[in-house]
């Protein structure tokens, strides 16, 4: 439902909004990570510079970024992407290549370069949190799914399931659903019959599959009723379940790392200032705040240790986290490569598919 | 009398300085149809700055797609200069791998694969993988080239990249009706697992036409009640007719998700009732029934209306001559009212079957997969994949699509024959 407002605000805020000085447009995914940024890092900066912060939302942040510098009229100084649209869109020169040596050591001295997690420092984008994409059920209805494969067993879990609309994460999860170690889904996913057998599994629920598009959707769509389960983005699970406390429940096993990076748009208004904003808001300490907003695991090793209790004073965010080193064992970490080449023409199949009912 | 000039003798009529009065009259003219010229003016500008201007660009945009050319122009050269089908020589890989490099060092390496990406699917990385390594390829390039990845030895890339290397092209509206081009350059269809277009296309004419005839259904009555009734009680209707014509369609669109959803107000009605069991909940949302439910509702008011101005100015009397003719009512309606009722039929079921050809965010937020019309892939193509070329050959597909039925009425019912308001 939050659908609308991201439109709206999107095409709105982002055409229209002012570009004076010491003003920074901030684009990213709203809803409840929105919120955690907000408090994290936009207000406390605010506080500190005087700089005004417009915070914008979006389904995904990256859609904007392409449009605008090829129009010429750029209005976003930051945006928050994932890494498969970061390297597609500094491929393709729509992002400015940051200095990324000048961002500061961590906490305990260890220099950016090897205190980010791996995956989480590009030429074009600097990391801010590590999350999952994973299945979330409602606890109330009696029975619990504990593994990729109840996803698609309609028999033992009757009821429509959510999924993000898009082949990235369904095309992974399909496959693991039906029985493809996380380290060789992308071995799978690179050949026909991979792909093939992706979309088979996908077959067996399609007529019982609501699609989402923006990540405020899914908790939604439980605490409706709407579904029984469907996959979403932890943190905005972990926070209707802390806030609002819905009966909600997340399985980690088969949980998909993604990392969330900020980037500055080729011709960005105000990029000076966007890159002071970015080396300040990643540093160890600001990571490790964020943590306490939503339940991400902060980019950067050194922050780790500082994550203490969520927001509300009692909750420990380790359990939580994506990051946990009980969760890691068969989880599976998105491949940017992967996904930066094969983007286009999986999607164009996915929506091949989608439309063939 | 020898002093009267010559024309005037002619029978030609002067105006009082002396002027011929043709010339006299032109000349007026001329001024009042500046004048009037300079009064629309504005509205000329402005029809030409937001209409004319961006579909223009829209229609150049769905042939024209420079990337290529733009980004490595001795390489599009050597294209142009062979003939289709030659084997790329040692000098044409040159050019190719010092492109590739200089792309790479500018980043537009992403911009030339995702290019030749559109019509080969798979062939982006071979692109930023040749451009990351380019840098160090020797001589010979061939071997190099095959070396990083033994695609680039395949005659179909070496014929996609030729249809590529030209800036204007209608392979955009080849892909819009799910075809491709073969190796030889003839069109065959794109694979079964692929076609989605025409699927689309039909569906969204299809779900038109019966949103369409559902609203002429339910507004036909409306609108003959609101015109013969008293104008204090027609008034309040009209209100209840306008009001959510006046409401956001965000805001109607999120109405009809809350009422149709499984756990929704209607579903809950009827479970409360006793009319379906609580596992037997109707689904009304996320398909097509979703669509053609809001659709209908949404776009109900562009029928009422057209409908209702012309029912409006029917003589009552007519059908009051029919009936003491000794006409029942059935053919007093068919014969004398409904022929009388036709321009609003046609302004209105026109007016709705255009608006909901294009219809985007309904469908996109009620539609689910089944309920999904060729405006959503448009966006997609326009916000997610960014092939904006394709997008505007299936935007242009479905405006000539438009035209062509405006084109039909018209030969049909005449546009001179339509009443909006």
């Amino acid at each position: 439902m939050k659908r609308m407002l991201f439109l709206t605000s999107t095409l709105m805020c982002v055409g229209f909004a002012a570009a004076a000085q010491g003003e920074l447009n901030i684009v990213s995914w709203g809803g409840a990570y929105g919120a955690s940024q907000m408090e994290a890092y936009h207000k406390p900066y605010m506080a500190l510079t005087g700089i005004k912060i417009n915070s914008i939302d979006a389904d995904n942040p990256a859609t904007p970024i392409k449009a605008q510098v090829e129009a010429g009229n750029v209005s976003i100084d930051i945006a928050d992407v994932e890494p498969s649209d970061l390297v597609r869109l500094c491929d393709e020169g729509a992002l400015e290549v940051l200095p990324i040596d000048e961002l500061p050591d961590g906490a305990d001295g260890t220099p950016a370069a090897d205190d980010f997690i791996e995956g989480g420092l590009y030429d074009c984008g600097v990391g801010t949190i590590v999350y999952s994409t994973l299945i979330a059920y409602r606890t109330d209805t009696g029975v619990a799914p504990t593994s990729s494969a109840d996803f698609f067993d309609l028999e033992k879990f009757p009821g429509k399931r959510g999924l993000r609309k898009g082949a990235k994460y369904s095309l992974e999860l399909a496959l693991m659903a039906d029985g493809v170690p996380p380290a060789e889904v992308y071995d799978v996913l690179g050949t026909p019959e991979g792909v093939d057998r992706a979309f088979a599994k996908l077959d067996t629920i399609k007529d019982q599959v609501i699609w989402w598009e923006a990540g405020a959707q899914p908790p939604q769509l439980l605490a409706d009723g709407e579904v029984v389960m469907t996959t979403a983005y932890n943190g905005r699970i972990f926070n209707a379940m802390m806030e609002e406390n819905q009966p909600f429940a997340l399985l980690w096993p088969n949980q998909i790392y993604d990392f969330n990076l900020w980037v500055i748009p080729k011709g960005a208004p105000h990029k000076d200032a966007a890159w002071e904003f970015i080396k300040w808001s990643t540093d160890t300490q600001r990571l490790a705040d964020q943590a306490g907003f939503i339940s991400y695991g902060p980019a950067r090793k050194s922050s780790s240790p500082l994550v203490g209790l969520f927001k509300d004073g009692k909750t420990e965010m380790g359990p939580h986290m994506p990051t946990n080193p009980d969760y890691v064992a068969d989880a599976l970490t998105t491949d940017i490569e992967f996904w930066a080449d094969h983007d286009i023409e999986l999607n164009e199949r996915f929506n091949a598919w989608l439309a063939a009912s | 009398m020898a002093d009267i000039p010559a024309d005037q003798s002619a029978g030609i009529m002067r105006a009082a300085d002396g002027r011929p009065l043709k010339v006299a009259l032109a000349r007026a003219q001329t001024r009042a149809r500046r004048r009037a010229f300079l009064l629309v003016a504005p509205l000329l500008f402005f029809v030409l700055v937001t209409f004319v201007v961006p579909i223009g660009q829209m229609l150049h945009r769905s042939v024209h797609n420079p990337t290529f050319v733009d980004n490595m122009p001795q390489v599009a050269a050597w294209f142009r200069d062979t003939p289709a089908g030659t084997e790329p020589d040692e000098a044409a890989l040159a050019a190719l791998i010092a492109y590739l490099a200089a792309a790479a060092e500018a980043r537009t390496i992403g911009a030339v694969g995702t290019r030749v990406n559109y019509e080969m699917q798979g062939t982006r990385s071979l692109f930023t993988a040749a451009g990351r390594r380019a840098g160090r390829l020797e001589a010979p390039y061939r071997e190099a080239l095959l070396d990083i990845d033994a695609k680039w030895g395949d005659p179909a890339l070496w014929s996609t990249m030729r249809q590529v290397s030209t800036a204007y092209t209608a392979n955009f509206y080849l892909a819009a009706v799910d075809r491709t081009r073969d190796l030889d350059g003839s069109v065959t269809r794109v694979a079964p697992d692929r076609a989605v277009y025409l699927t689309l296309f039909q569906r969204t004419f299809l779900l038109s036409a019966l949103i369409t005839f559902l609203c002429l259904l339910l507004g036909f009555p409306i609108a003959h009640l609101l015109a013969t009734l008293p104008l204090r009680y027609s008034n309040l209707l009209m209100i209840l007719v306008l009001l959510p014509f006046w409401t956001s369609l965000l805001v109607r669109t999120t109405a009809w998700m809350v009422i149709l959803q499984g756990q929704g107000v209607l579903n809950n009605a009827l479970v409360s009732l006793g009319i379906i069991g609580d596992t037997g909940r109707v689904e009304l949302m996320y398909n097509q029934a979703g669509t053609v439910i809001a659709m209908t509702h949404i776009l109900l008011p562009f029928m009422v209306l057209p409908l209702y101005s012309v029912m409006r100015t029917i003589n009552p009397s007519y059908v009051r001559a029919a009936r003491s003719l000794g006409a029942t009512s059935w053919t007093a309606f068919r014969r004398v009212y409904l022929p009388q009722t036709l321009p609003g039929i046609g302004a209105g079921s026109l007016l709705v079957f255009i608006l909901a050809v294009g219809y985007y965010i309904t469908p996109a937020l009620v539609g689910g997969a089944s309920g999904q019309l060729i405006s959503n892939l448009i966006a997609f193509h326009m916000q997610n994949s960014l092939n904006w070329s394709l997008a505007a050959a299936l935007a242009a597909l479905l405006l000539a699509a438009v035209l062509a039925l405006y084109w039909l009425y018209d030969r049909l019912v005449g546009v001179d024959n339509m009443k909006l308001g």
